[in-house]
């Protein structure tokens, strides 16, 4: 079981309230976790990553157990705490704007 | 005619008012889409409760809604913009060329005929067409295509395709405007572009009169006269009498004729509003007194509007796609403040009142006229 924490504007427009669960097979890594959550909430595509590059979108971080994971490869294994289940897959909105 | 819906986008979320034909009590709803910025909202003519609006952060990039209840929910449909082929440069603020990139759509255009078909115009500066009632987007590449494109740059606000205009009478026609570009016409449909600039004056570009470059800020046209055009650039109120080939000045007596917004009446082809704002500098009315300047002549002979708005200490912009009219008898005029009022006049603007005062600030404002 794979939990994401979405932020507030991203879990309003995938209409969801909390974590979002789901299984995931095979390997646990940015992008098999985007591109599952992604499959589920078709209108989150665009909002996380680029549609055509699928770069992270520059206001956006990603972290796994307390650690700022933003900037390692979309195909690195995550934490094996993520992949069971036992921590979040957080996408976190930088603190700007007005 | 029963009745008007005013659809008002803001920084800060989508707003719904609503009216019957007096226009005295307004209901209003929302927000929606709270705490995004809602760039424009429209809805189709032919189909009033098809609605579409552009919503969009600078977290999580562009969502388009589509309501086809008159704004009761919503739908999130295609947010997939992507530029035909390899897009190119454009000029950038320091004279660069800079890669052209998708960042937002400024307006959304239903078809005079088709609710599922809708143009957007985005930026950096495109044009873009949905015929699946927005669930996917084409680039009309032609536009940006277009061999001045390289001279097209981006305005203090961005590089942005704002203004869509079609034209009623000759279905193959489109208008758009761009930011800082130019207007531009197609009579093919959107295949191809030409640049309609002559007689625009730009001081603050190299070459005053060159074929593009031209910070024009709205352009405005009554549906029944679709060959006069009224425009409001950087600096200048200007009229096009032959489908935007050549354009004169008619500020007239207008106390500044910098601004934004600019609207035609809709009954009378030739009467025209504006909201002069101080300068390219202070972004703000004259003198701190909100005015809505009307034309009766088309231009040139202005008159200031002043009962019911705010004669001093006010310090807000109206934004270009702030103001719309309705087409109830006598005709209805609405604009939005980025103080959060939005201000209607139910007598064509003789007398205005704000409809609702305390929004976010507010980019855009549309009117529908309900059956």
């Amino acid at each position: 079981m794979i939990r994401v924490v979405l932020p507030p504007h991203l879990r309003t427009l995938a209409r969801v309230s909390g974590d979002v669960e789901f299984q995931l097979e095979g390997p646990v890594t940015q992008r098999t976790v985007l591109d599952a959550l992604e499959s589920r909430y078709p209108v989150l595509r665009g909002t996380i990553r680029d549609h055509v590059t699928q770069q992270r979108r520059a206001f956006l971080r990603f972290f796994a157990c307390d650690q700022d994971i933003s900037l390692d490869p979309p195909d690195a294994p995550l934490p094996d705490a993520v992949a069971r289940g036992e921590e979040p897959f957080y996408v976190i909105g930088a603190i700007a704007g007005g | 005619m029963s009745g008007a819906r005013v659809l008002v986008g803001t920084k800060k979320g989508a707003f719904i008012l609503t009216s019957d034909g007096k226009r005295k009590q307004w209901d209003v709803s929302g927000p929606h889409f709270g705490g995004w910025e809602i760039y424009h909202m429209k809805g189709s003519p032919v189909s009033p409760d098809r609605l579409y609006a552009s919503q969009s952060t600078g977290w999580h990039g562009q969502v388009v809604q589509r309501s086809d209840d008159g704004g009761k929910t919503w739908e999130a449909v295609g947010n997939k913009f992507v530029y035909d082929g390899v897009p190119g440069t454009h000029q950038w603020y320091d004279g660069t060329q800079h890669p052209w990139e998708f960042k937002r759509v400024w307006h959304l255009e239903p078809s005079l005929t088709d609710p599922d078909t809708v143009y957007a115009g985005v930026e950096d500066a495109a044009l873009f067409r949905s015929t699946d009632a927005g669930q996917t987007w084409h680039e009309m590449a032609g536009l940006r295509e277009h061999p001045s494109g390289a001279k097209w740059q981006p305005g203090a606000g961005g590089m942005c395709l704002h203004t869509i205009l079609l034209d009623p009478s000759h279905p193959e026609r489109i208008y758009i405007a761009i930011s800082a570009a130019g207007a531009f016409r197609s009579d093919d449909g959107g295949k191809s572009w030409n640049p309609i600039n002559r007689g625009l004056r730009s001081l603050y570009i190299p070459d005053p009169t060159a074929e593009v470059g031209h910070c024009v800020h709205h352009v405005a046209m009554h549906p029944a006269r679709p060959d006069v055009l009224f425009m409001q650039k950087h600096w200048d109120v200007m009229r096009s009498d032959d489908a935007g080939e050549n354009w004169h000045e008619i500020s007239g007596d207008l106390p500044t004729d910098f601004g934004f917004a600019i609207d035609v009446h809709a009954h009378e082809p030739d009467t025209v509003y504006v909201v002069p704002i101080k300068s390219d500098a202070e972004h703000f009315p004259p003198e701190g007194k909100l005015r809505v300047y009307r034309s009766r002549t088309g231009g040139n002979e202005w008159e200031a509007l002043t009962s019911g708005l705010p004669q001093s200490d006010c310090y807000v912009n109206v934004l270009r796609d702030a103001m719309s009219v309705d087409q109830l008898d006598p005709c209805g005029v609405y604009f939005g403040t980025t103080g959060g009022q939005v201000y209607a006049s139910a007598d064509a603007g003789d007398n205005w009142e704000p409809i609702v005062r305390d929004l976010p600030a507010v980019l855009s404002v549309e009117v529908q006229t309900l059956p």
